[in-house]
């Protein structure tokens, strides 16, 4: 089937079958590996970007589903190379250490942000309560998405 | 892991949707957020020849006022639910259990809809639409029929749904003036279900007693159920520590418990009084205000 999706801006069109997985058209069709893939179940959210702005598992959905979306994937984040504040301050905090879950764990950070600009660390907690990590125990991720809060002043 | 080959349609319209449904019968699954058809396509648990895309169909999203209640749309996410304000104010019971279902990312894509449909005896909201005596809506070539939730789960994967049907709005009815409401629920850890959930409703009587008491409980059995003997035990009585105690006792009367790698039945049973008794206090310090 022909899909047409708007990746970090870019159009592009695709043909794959109807049972490709988001994760795989975005990894192994448009190249970008950012996204990783872990437990394929819908529970460790490695592989989560955003569709259409809203933070979601793309192991856990189909490429045809999302025809005609925006999805914005963690190589979006930085344009041009000037990091995100999120990317900025995973790195000033030590918010990762083997960085297999980082790029889901930001775009979940993102989709908090969006929706609490100033969260607690409690709130924080539950943002990301889809993301596992299996590194640093959690406290550093959740310093990393407090300091970006701050850098980023309410705003996206 | 990658699903079985299938074919996908994306009707434009219900009625489109429900004349393809008609056309491939047994071999199609409805699609709308995946959350709980993809798990099954994946593990092969689930081979349907056609899957039929409902996801982008006018007019079965969004939440409404009606003159008794709310109408959900089935395709309304479970955070448009958890979010919405007019579902705070006016049924803070159903918000609480969507904001409890798998995480962000789940309650971003996955649908009332389809959680309803696919009837997971460990989902959330059974208890909860078990507790508001909720009506879910379900449309047919033939018209469409309205089941009470209390008809509605019929067994663990199965619901009241015929073949051909298209479950379009979940109807929750107001609860009743000065209620108090509570979801609380022990959760698997690695999933997020519910390994036991309990949705209670209670309304204050005069002079410090309990007027009427709804409970619903989830992951206990299958399928979801209403705690009848615990309500009984409640309605008119003093609303002390002791009788929410003796009632909850009461929360797995007459139900067989589900028995598996993650709770035994005695412990579900355990948990059903214990979620009980604490969802009804909950609840009944809320209704105080």
């Amino acid at each position: 089937m022909n899909i047409s999706l708007c990746i970090n801006g870019q159009s592009r069109a695709f043909d794959a079958e109807p049972r490709t997985l988001l994760v795989h058209l975005l990894r192994d069709e448009a190249g970008l590996t950012g996204t990783h893939i872990a437990c394929e179940t819908s529970v460790c959210g490695a592989c989560t970007v955003l569709l259409d702005g809203k933070a979601v598992k793309s192991c856990t959905v189909l490429a045809v589903q999302a025809e005609g979306s925006e999805i914005t994937t963690i190589e979006g984040l930085a344009p041009g190379g000037k990091l995100h504040p999120l990317q900025e301050q995973f790195w000033e905090k030590h918010g990762l250490q083997c960085g297999y879950c980082t790029p889901g764990m930001i775009l979940a950070a993102w989709q908090l942000l969006e929706r609490r600009p100033d969260p607690s660390e409690e709130e924080i907690r539950h943002g990301i309560e889809g993301n596992l990590c299996r590194c640093t125990g959690y406290q550093h991720i959740v310093d990393a998405i407090q300091a970006a809060a701050a850098q980023m002043g309410g705003k996206r | 892991m990658i699903p079985a080959p299938f074919g996908y349609k994306r009707p434009g319209t219900l009625a489109e949707a429900l004349a393809l449904l008609r056309e491939h019968g047994e071999d199609a699954r409805l699609l709308s957020g995946g959350h709980s058809l993809l798990p099954l396509l994946k593990a092969r648990l689930a081979r349907p020849g056609v899957l039929i895309d409902i996801a982008r169909i006018p007019g079965l999203s969004g939440i409404t006022e009606t003159a008794g209640g709310l109408r959900i749309g089935a395709l309304t996410t479970h955070h448009e639910v958890e979010a919405s304000p007019l579902v705070r104010e006016a049924c803070p019971l159903l918000a609480e259990a969507a904001g409890r279902i798998g995480d962000v990312q789940v309650r971003n894509r996955g649908t009332i809809g389809g959680s309803a449909a696919h009837a997971d005896p460990a989902s959330d909201y059974p208890a909860a639409l078990l507790a508001l005596e909720a009506a879910l809506v379900a449309s047919s070539p033939d018209g469409t029929r309205s089941i009470p939730a209390a008809g509605f789960f019929t067994g663990p994967y199965e619901s009241a749904l015929k073949p051909g049907e298209i479950l379009t709005a979940v109807e929750v009815p107001s609860p009743p003036r000065g209620s108090g409401e509570a979801y609380l629920k022990a959760a698997q850890q690695a999933s997020g279900f519910a390994v036991c959930g309990v949705a209670a409703l209670v309304v204050p009587g005069p002079g410090g007693t309990i007027a009427s008491a709804r409970v619903g409980v989830t992951g206990v059995a299958a399928p979801a159920y209403r705690a009848r003997k615990t309500e009984e035990a409640l309605a008119g009585k003093p609303a002390s520590p002791d009788a929410l105690r003796r009632a909850a006792a009461l929360a797995a009367e007459g139900v067989e418990p589900l028995d598996d790698f993650y709770a035994s039945a005695d412990f579900r049973r355990q948990l059903a009084r214990v979620y009980a008794e604490r969802a009804l206090a909950e609840a009944l310090r809320r209704a105080k205000g």
